[in-house]
């Protein structure tokens, strides 16, 4: 079994995700494929892709569903993009017995050694979240790497050196940065938006935060509309208002 | 190493691989969005392409499509070679010939037509985003049957836009995004400007002061983050905007000062019903229109300076001629009516009274109590000087959603209208123009074509914007002169033609028959057509000696669509990648309400197969059928460089070309000498061309006197007079005039109820035609169709990437109305409307209305067109509802209309009922109608099981690591609410994603 660094690290790279901003559109999924096919853990290898059964590796995964409150039928629809949460206590890096599945000290980014990894699923077992992606061709188990390639990499314009996921997403629904520090940025945007880690009752400490959708207004069977514009005549056909008018003098 | 083997060994990741050999710069073509791409190159192949930061339209981001498009690029449906068909239509049999066999082919097909009447040419394009070639190219043939996919799309929108306001949503105009607090969004298939449209709305939502409305039936992508959704009954948009007009009206919470100046309100229009000036605008003999001036009791030059125009009260208009009433008097008059009031309507449009009302105060509020006032001095049109630039921050959008209905006209309209009520167009917070819009109102030209002579261009463009009935392209008789019958008394304002009717016509001769039909990137033989299963049959229908109804078709498109099946000659083009493009100020460019902008496609990579781009094609065709443009007096090819050369050597006037940018040595922009140089310009600035208006033009460009000489130069507007918004249509006056029997060019009878019905020249509200004709018991259901973000106005759902998201369509339908039938999640169902049946499968969703039911559309697929194996989840399970809906309405006294608005001829897909019946057990399991397989092209490219596409492509290690940088998106927005966040609005190193308001 694999051990965690001996001392977590200090800088805790991680996603921090919009969901009153997220449309669903797929951009960061996409992106993701296209920037990693060449990355770290390249190929993110594609099945059946012109046929029946298509399916292939994907780091990053779009759910939209429909919560409805069984009581009074008001319903909300969410765009959920889920990957990687490199977690503090990620299971998947204790389970892995190859250690192939690592949590890097410098960043806190969980990675899976290709060369090493025997692709025995224990980690996507492990995993409370669901976000292993298992490359059946290649037979090794691939993930979010958090674009641990393109972040650093000295060859790429600094425009492009952030998660591809990030730098894509239309809305600007993705943030990305040090969650370690709790005055960076995106650390001061999580506190102001009540930002949340997902379901922390397993223990895993997940580093990325997910932000919540703000309520939505008149949306609830029981709103009420109280507001509305006094009328300046209740005439039917509004005569008093025409009247009203005849001698409005106004500047062309 | 430790010598430990049991010892973990520690990954070196290479956190800098040269991860490409070149990065270049070119326009994404995935939709028709237009973004900024850089596109790294590795080994020749393309490693990544990612959203270019300094891009104007996408400004570094890049939607899924765009991501995609890697696999776009070696997509095995692409087409490699020229193709003869062998088999007959539709078998898809062909085989590969030659370029020069197919382009002399091609000329003799089209040389014979253009010898005996240019008119037998019917040139129709798909998402053409080079326009003005593609009509030019027709003119210079000499034929007027030539329009792009904008009648089937979205021509409500525009021709609506243009006749009210001079611009419309889209490409001609946005929300001001910076400052507006109340943003409302009409309709499904919203997604035309995706990356904007999406950076525009996180931006909004970020700021914690804004509220976002959005009206629609569906509640997905954009309506799922809305602060609201409404979600309305299709195709009563126009009853919900009365009513919310009813309300500002009735409690005065009207703009009057905007209305004086920049609109027709004060207008004098002659109330003298019966008689031929009857709703005409009073005017004087030079023609300029009239107002009755308050302080002088006088009718004084609507356009006078000093007047004080009366806004209500019939006026007298001289010794023996009728009474006139203003403009406004006649707005007020209807919508005031309690026939529009939200109680009255609420039923119809399906939102509760209470929440009109409170939705009209919101909008009353926003525009009023929260106006805007930039410091900005400007000098209006009259020479007036203004210190501050007045705003009313509520902005709109719409698209498709309004627009593809039989009443989308005058709801487009209607919606313009709430917009100009309250003061908001081209005002700061409100909705913007984009350049070169505002355009005068409509603008020029009028359609061209109504002559045609052998071996002669037209006089003009064949598209254009008629303004009475001497303008329709109609003849003596009143019957139609154009295929699609555009621009005829059943479709008068057909802006874009009716490419959905083309078929149909040319099968039917009716107005007459044609020997060549010509299409690019269209799929008429499938997701582009309504009626599909019955409009393939017009493709291969016979005459009684066996020759096909539609002679011959001649078809380009980059990929095997389902259309290709069916061409007796196919031209194939090349990929977004390998091509020059212009996407000029001509046609359709990327400016943004800061100022215009236009910009190119370079290949960046070269084709590995026998194909060339269309628009050299087109030119090469164009100098081989000696067409005056295209040929020099020798008799050689003008512009044998093909597009590249057209793109920097053709001049449309003097110094005006395709591109704006770096003209004359690059030291004029907008007018100036064609220059050799420019493209290398444009490719050095990353593939487009900017220009930041001063802050003075940056709003009220419709009066703003600076911007309209600026517009004048560049040759957008005639001269600089104001655009007046004209509230009240009078061409549309003009042809209700003629439906009731004033003027010498007449309808037919047969038309004639239906044109003085239609042609109300306010907006107005009516049931969607076919509703009103269709048993409402026996299909109760209406049925809408969008695309999903990952897939709108993409080019091809062959995409390996994109179909692993969404592979096949399922109908949406919520669980109430499903539960009253029985039907339950992945049910099989039958949808029947009065036009045939499909067959899908159920999801229940509570974000669709109670009466309506959606899916998404061109998921479906025809078995063997796109490269796609015939078990694909497309050809399998997706169903194509098009074939449901008809292209023609029921026959009502002998005659079937076109299934579009009776103003423009936008095609009604949203007007359609059905019904939704559970199928049978043995039926559940695959859709139909299903079609035979089409065999694949010869030498087609491999489709295989597995693809590791980037294996090779990781790049060498270089070492090194650059310092890492956190990213906070909405950066400026977050800023403002957020303490610890700065605002680095200049020094953002993340590209330009920030205010441009100073």
């Amino acid at each position: 079994m694999t051990s965690l660094p001996r001392k977590p690290s200090r800088v805790k790279l991680g996603l921090v995700i919009d969901l009153d901003i997220c449309v669903g559109c797929q951009a960061c999924a996409v992106n993701c494929k296209e920037w990693n096919t060449s990355g770290h853990s390249a190929p993110l290898t594609d099945i059946n892709p012109y046929g029946a059964g298509q399916k292939g590796v994907w780091y990053n995964r779009i759910h939209s569903f429909e919560a409805v409150d069984q009581e009074t039928g008001d319903s909300q629809t969410i765009n959920f993009p889920k990957s990687c949460l490199h977690c503090e206590d990620a299971p998947c890096v204790t389970v892995c017995p190859t250690g192939a599945s690592y949590k890097r000290s410098e960043d806190g980014i969980v990675l899976v050694n290709g060369d090493i990894c025997i692709g025995c699923k224990l980690c996507s077992w492990a995993c409370p979240y669901g976000a292993r992606e298992y490359d059946e061709i290649e037979g090794v188990m691939k993930k979010c790497t958090l674009c641990v390639d393109k972040i650093y990499n000295e060859t790429l314009s600094p425009s492009s050196r952030v998660p591809a996921c990030v730098a894509t997403c239309p809305v600007g629904a993705r943030h990305f940065g040090d969650l370690g520090d709790p005055h960076s940025e995106i650390s001061n945007l999580v506190k102001a938006r009540g930002g949340f880690a997902l379901m922390p009752e397993q223990g895993t400490e997940p580093v990325n935060r997910y932000l919540p959708p703000r309520p939505k207004q008149h949306q609830k069977s029981t709103d009420q509309s109280p507001r509305s514009l006094e009328h300046k005549d209740t005439s039917t056909d509004g005569a008093g208002l025409l009247a009203r008018w005849v001698d409005k003098v106004l500047s062309a | 190493m430790s010598a430990n083997p049991f010892s973990t060994v520690t990954e070196k990741v290479e956190l800098s691989r040269m991860a490409a050999d070149e990065v270049k710069t070119t326009t994404c073509y995935m939709c028709a969005c237009r973004c900024g791409i850089r596109v790294h190159l590795k080994d020749g192949k393309v490693r990544y392409i990612e959203g270019n930061p300094e891009h104007p339209v996408n400004q570094g981001v890049l939607c899924a499509k765009g991501s995609a498009g890697i696999m776009n690029h070696y997509s095995p449906a692409r087409l490699s070679k020229p193709l003869k068909r062998v088999g007959e239509r539709g078998s898809g049999e062909f085989e590969e010939i030659e370029w020069d066999e197919a382009l002399e082919l091609a000329t003799k097909w089209m040389g014979d037509a253009r010898a005996k009447d240019p008119k037998k040419l019917a040139f129709f394009t798909g998402r053409d985003q080079s326009q003005s070639l593609t009509g030019w190219w027709a003119s210079q043939f000499g034929t007027p049957n030539f329009a792009a996919h904008g009648g089937f799309c979205s021509v409500n929108m525009a021709a609506a836009g243009l006749y009210t306001i001079g611009g419309a949503f889209w490409e001609f105009g946005e929300p001001d995004w910076d400052l507006t607090k109340y943003f409302m969004l009409f309709g499904v298939a919203e997604d035309h400007d995706s990356n904007p449209i999406k950076i525009g709305l996180g931006k909004l939502k970020t700021k914690a002061d804004a509220k976002f409305v959005s009206v629609n039936p569906v509640r997905t992508g954009y309506s799922a983050i809305a602060d609201e959704w409404v979600g309305i009954r299709p195709g009563t948009d126009g009853l919900f905007i009365f009513a919310l007009i009813h309300e500002l009206l009735r409690s005065e919470k009207i703009d009057f000062e905007y209305l004086a100046r920049y609109t027709n309100s004060h207008w004098l229009v002659y109330d003298n019903p019966g008689q031929e000036n009857d709703g005409l605008f009073v005017r004087d003999k030079d023609g300029n229109p009239l107002c009755y001036d308050l302080k002088t009791k006088k009718l004084v030059d609507a356009y006078s300076k000093k007047a004080k125009p009366g806004f209500v009260g019939k006026r007298k208009t001289g010794r023996g001629k009728p009474k006139a009433r203003p403009v406004f008097e006649l707005i007020a008059e209807r919508y005031l009516n309690d026939e529009y009031s939200p109680d009255a309507v609420a039923e119809q449009v399906g939102v509760k009274a209470d929440d009109i009302r409170r939705i009209a105060a919101e909008i009353a509020h926003a525009a009023f109590e929260e106006e805007i006032e930039l410091d900005i001095p400007w000098v209006d049109w009259t020479g007036r000087k203004h210190k501050t630039m007045k705003g009313r921050p509520v902005s709109m959008h719409a698209m498709r959603g309004i627009s593809a209905h039989s009443n989308g006209f005058h709801t487009c309209r209607a919606l313009h209208l709430l917009q100009v009520l309250i003061g908001s167009v081209d005002v700061p917070g409100g909705f913007r123009y984009k350049s070169p819009f505002p355009k005068h109102i409509p603008p020029a030209p009028k359609p061209a074509g109504k002559i045609t002579q052998p071996n002669t261009p037209l006089d003009g463009a064949p598209i254009g914007n008629p303004t009475c009935p001497e303008d329709l392209m109609v003849d003596d008789d009143g019957n139609p002169i154009r295929i699609d019958k555009g621009y005829s008394w059943e479709h008068p304002m057909s802006a874009h033609g009716l490419m959905h009717m083309v078929l149909h016509n040319a099968w039917a001769k009716d107005p007459y028959g044609i020997d060549v039909l010509f299409m690019y990137m269209a799929n008429m033989g499938w997701n582009s057509s309504m009626n599909t299963s019955q409009t393939v049959k017009y493709l291969t229908d016979k005459d009684e000696n066996g020759e096909y109804k539609i002679p011959k078709f001649i078809y380009s498109d980059a990929y095997y669509s389902e259309t290709v099946a069916y061409a007796d000659l196919v031209l194939p083009d090349t990929t977004y990648l390998e091509r020059w493009d212009c996407i000029s100020l001509l046609d359709r460019p990327i400016s943004s309400a800061h100022g215009p902008a236009d910009a190119i496609r370079q290949p960046v990579v070269k084709p590995d197969r026998d194909v060339r781009a269309f628009q050299s094609v087109l030119l090469d065709l164009g100098a081989r059928l000696g067409l005056p443009g295209m040929t020099n007096d020798d008799g050689t090819a003008k512009y044998p460089k093909g597009y590249p050369d057209y793109i920097v050597n053709h001049e449309r006037g003097p110094g005006l070309g395709p591109l704006a940018g770096w003209r004359q040595g690059g030291t004029r922009h907008g007018r100036g000498k064609p220059d050799a140089y420019q493209l290398d310009a444009y490719i050095e600035n990353g593939c487009f061309w900017q220009y930041e208006l001063p802050a003075n033009e940056q709003y009220y460009k419709h009066a703003n006197k600076d911007y309209l000489k600026y517009a004048n130069y560049m040759g957008w507007v005639p001269d600089t007079k104001p655009i007046t918004f004209q509230l009240y249509s009078e061409p549309m006056q003009k042809f209700r005039l003629a439906a009731q029997g004033h003027g010498t060019v007449q309808p037919p009878d047969e038309h004639r109820a239906r044109v003085e019905e239609f042609f109300d020249p306010l907006p107005t509200w009516y049931t969607p035609i076919e509703e009103t004709m269709v048993d409402d018991e026996e299909f109760p259901l209406h049925a809408l169709t969008q695309r999903p973000m990952h897939m709108y106005h993409s080019w091809g759902g062959q995409n390996a990437w994109l179909r692993q998201i969404t592979s096949f369509n399922k109908l949406y339908i919520h669980p109430d109305t499903a539960a009253k039938m029985d039907v339950k999640n992945d049910d099989w169902v039958w949808i029947s409307s009065h036009q045939g049946r499909v067959k899908g499968q159920v999801k229940l969703s509570t974000g669709t209305q109670r009466d309506t039911v959606w899916t998404w559309n061109a998921i479906g697929k025809r078995k063997g067109a796109w490269g796609l194996k015939e078990d694909a989840g497309e050809s399998n399970k997706g169903f194509l509802l098009n074939h449901i809906i008809s292209e023609l309405l029921p026959e009502k006294g002998g005659y079937r209309y076109s299934n579009s608005d009776p103003v423009t001829g936008q095609a009604a897909w949203f007007d359609l009922k059905v019904n939704v019946e559970k199928c049978l057990p043995h039926e559940a399991g695959a859709t139909e109608p299903m079609f035979e397989p089409a065999k694949r092209q010869p030498n087609a490219f491999p489709t295989p099981d597995i693809v590791q596409y980037g294996k090779d492509l990781k790049g060498k290690p270089m070492g090194g690591q650059a310092p890492l940088e956190s990213w906070v998106a909405n950066r400026y927005e977050n800023a403002l609410n957020i303490r610890g966040i700065e605002q680095a609005r200049e020094a953002n190193p993340h590209g330009k994603r920030t205010s441009r308001i100073k």
